[in-house]
This record gives structure tokens, sequence and C-alpha cells, in this order.
């Protein structure tokens, strides 16, 4: 069962995917944008991961231990950050949605069914 | 399109999908089985080249300090973004004085609930202050201490006085905070291609490894790094707050 985290991204993203196809509140629907985008965090660890390996922090390991990829680790800190901001600014768009359309269901906005 | 619609094209879609995992998981290495190189020569020389003993810190303020600046930058952006969306419309208005904001209580809070959450305040700032300036030695760096150094002034809004946690950390300042960060990290670099001739290089003495100050321009850019964040997150957040507790307008 080597493929065992993949398998656990594979089945964030798919089940985020459902989130954002099936929900009824704008809220939950950027929720689901993070479960999706969370799958990517759990790709990106199980590249780097070395068998039997340490954290990448020699601060009380020696220097020649085993270390896991530290390069992966920097680019999920990356997809954070921009997960932060996307998750900002699509809340920010629901708030101003709920304000015109005094609903939050994806099915009552109206510009979008036109 | 309706639920229903939406539905049936996923479970369609889902189906390709489902295909290509299993094509894909048949030809996966085995969990563990790393071939990389980039990471093995970072791990093997990263703190022998620039003395900091957390890697991810090293990599993201020294390795790859310009995409970080990217990254800096979107969340600048995205931020401007959210101020600009939640800007007031036409109709709404602020108004200081609501009675809420001032003392507006979560349900249930009991007032050892709420001097606690005051209590926390500090230390907060104790934490996120640590994080940023141990990110070289430890886990944590600008972004982490930052986005910690951030919830501080939520302590005063958990505490119930919504507009006390704006006189704690007023707009200014943090917008000041903000701009600060973006422009001293902008300045790092462009003090590299002065001192050292290219851009984001390293010149500060890079010190003994695990000491405080050490890793020469990583805990430099973690400082301007924290500020930015904190800045940004305090500047999204009470955009939300000011939404929540002091707009009020008639809505369509």
């Amino acid at each position: 069962m080597s493929f065992l985290p993949f398998a656990v991204a594979a089945w964030l993203f798919v089940i985020g995917l459902y989130g954002i196809v099936s929900s009824k509140n704008l809220v939950s629907t950027i929720i689901s944008l993070t479960v999706v985008q969370s799958s990517t965090y759990v790709v990106l660890l199980g590249v780097g991961y070395v068998n039997a390996g340490k954290g990448a922090i020699f601060a009380d390991i020696t220097q020649v231990s085993k270390a896991v990829d530290p390069v992966v680790q920097v680019l999920v800190l990356t997809d954070i950050v921009i997960e932060a901001t996307v998750t900002g600014l699509l809340l920010a768009m629901a708030v101003q949605a709920h304000k015109r359309f005094g609903s939050l269901d994806p099915n009552d906005l109206r510009a979008l069914r036109d | 399109m309706s639920r229903r619609g939406r539905l049936s094209l996923f479970a369609v879609a889902g189906g390709g999908l489902a295909a290509v995992l299993v094509i894909g998981f048949t030809g996966l290495p085995n969990f563990g089985d790393y071939h990389g190189v980039y990471g093995r020569v970072i791990d093997g020389i990263g703190v022998t080249l620039r003395h900091g003993t957390d890697l991810i810190t090293l990599l993201n303020f020294d390795v790859r300090a310009f995409d970080t600046l990217g990254e800096e930058f979107i969340l600048f952006a995205s931020v401007l973004g959210i101020v600009l969306i939640l800007r007031e419309l036409r109709g709404e208005r602020q108004e200081p004085q609501r009675e809420e904001a001032e003392e507006h209580s979560l349900g249930g809070a009991s007032s050892v609930l709420r001097a606690l959450a005051l209590i926390l305040v500090p230390g907060l700032v104790a934490v996120g202050v640590y994080i940023v300036v141990h990110g070289q030695i430890t886990p944590g760096g600008g972004f982490q201490g930052g986005v910690i150094l951030a919830t501080a002034p939520l302590g005063a809004f958990l505490a119930g006085r919504y507009l006390r946690m704006k006189a704690i950390a007023p707009h200014l300042v943090i917008e000041f905070g903000e701009v600060l960060g973006a422009v001293g990290y902008a300045l790092l670099g462009l003090s590299g291609l002065v001192f050292a001739g290219i851009f984001l290089k390293n010149y500060i003495p890079l010190g003994i490894s695990g000491h405080l100050l050490s890793g020469g321009q990583l805990d430099v850019a973690s400082v301007f790094v924290g500020l930015e964040v904190s800045g940004a997150f305090l500047i999204a957040w009470t955009q939300f707050l000011d939404q929540a507790m002091l707009l009020k307008g008639d809505r369509q």
C-alpha cells in the first residue's frame, strides 16, 4: 500500500470537487475549494518523503542525517499563502453577492443564471 | 445550471478522472522512494552554505528568495483586492458609535473568558515575535509568525470589544506595517544588488549556526515578511469585521 498517501490526496481532491458542485451555500463552496487545495499539500509532501528521513531542520540532528526534501515543503508554504489569499478574495465576493442578491445560494445568483 | 445538471456533469467528468487516476497510480514510484536531486543537495550543503539550520526558511528567504518576493506581493495585491471589493457601497455608511460594535458579546461568553482573551494578547505577541526571529533555527519564520502576530489584536475582539481592537491596531499603523514589510523586502533585494552584485544575494555576515543572529539575510527577510503578513491579515480581517459590525445601509 505504498501509494496510500497519494490515494488520500486524490480522495481529498474528488471530495472537494463534489463539495463545490453540490453546495447550496457559497461559503460551503469556498471551504470545499480549500479542501481541493489541501490535496496538493499531501501530494507535495508525499513526493518529497524519503524512507526513514527526518524533518529538514538540522537544529538538533546531525548534519549528515537522512532528511526529507525541503524544497517541496517550501512549495507547500507558498501554496498555503496562496490558499489564504484566494479564500479571502472569494469570501469578500460572497459578502457582496449576499448584499446584492440577498442569498448565498449559488442558484440565486441572477447574473450567473442568465 | 440546475443542481441536478451540475451533479450529472460531475458524475461524467468524475468517471474520466477516475480512469486517469487508475492509470496514474499504476505507474507511481513507491512512497518514500525519493529520486530528486535538488532536495538532497540542499540537505547536504545548506547548513554549511548559509549557517541556517531550518532549511525551509533557508530556501524561502535565500535560495528561493526571489519567489518569496513574488509571493509577498501576491498577498499584498489580494489584500488590496479585498479592500476594493468590501469598500463602502452606495447607500452604506459606517456607524462608528454603534453600540453593538463597542460592546458586542459572543454567545455565552463569561467575564472570565473575556478576561482570559485579553490576557492572551501579550502572550500571542511574544510567541509571534519568537517564531519570526527564530525562523532560521527552528520551524517558523516570517509567514508563520506574522499570522500569529496578526491574531493578537483578535484577543480584544474575542473579549467583546471590537472598537477597542481597532484602537489597539489602528488602520494607519497596520497599513504602514504592511507597506514597510513589502518595501523593506524589496529594498533588501536591491541592497544585495548594490553590495553583492546580485539581486537578493546575501551580503550580511553569516554568524554561527544555531545562534539567534545567524544565517545572514534570513532574519532580516523574516522580520520584513512578518510585518507584511501580519499587516495584510489584519487589514483583511478588519475589512470583514467592519462589514459585520459597523456597516449599515439599505440593502437591495
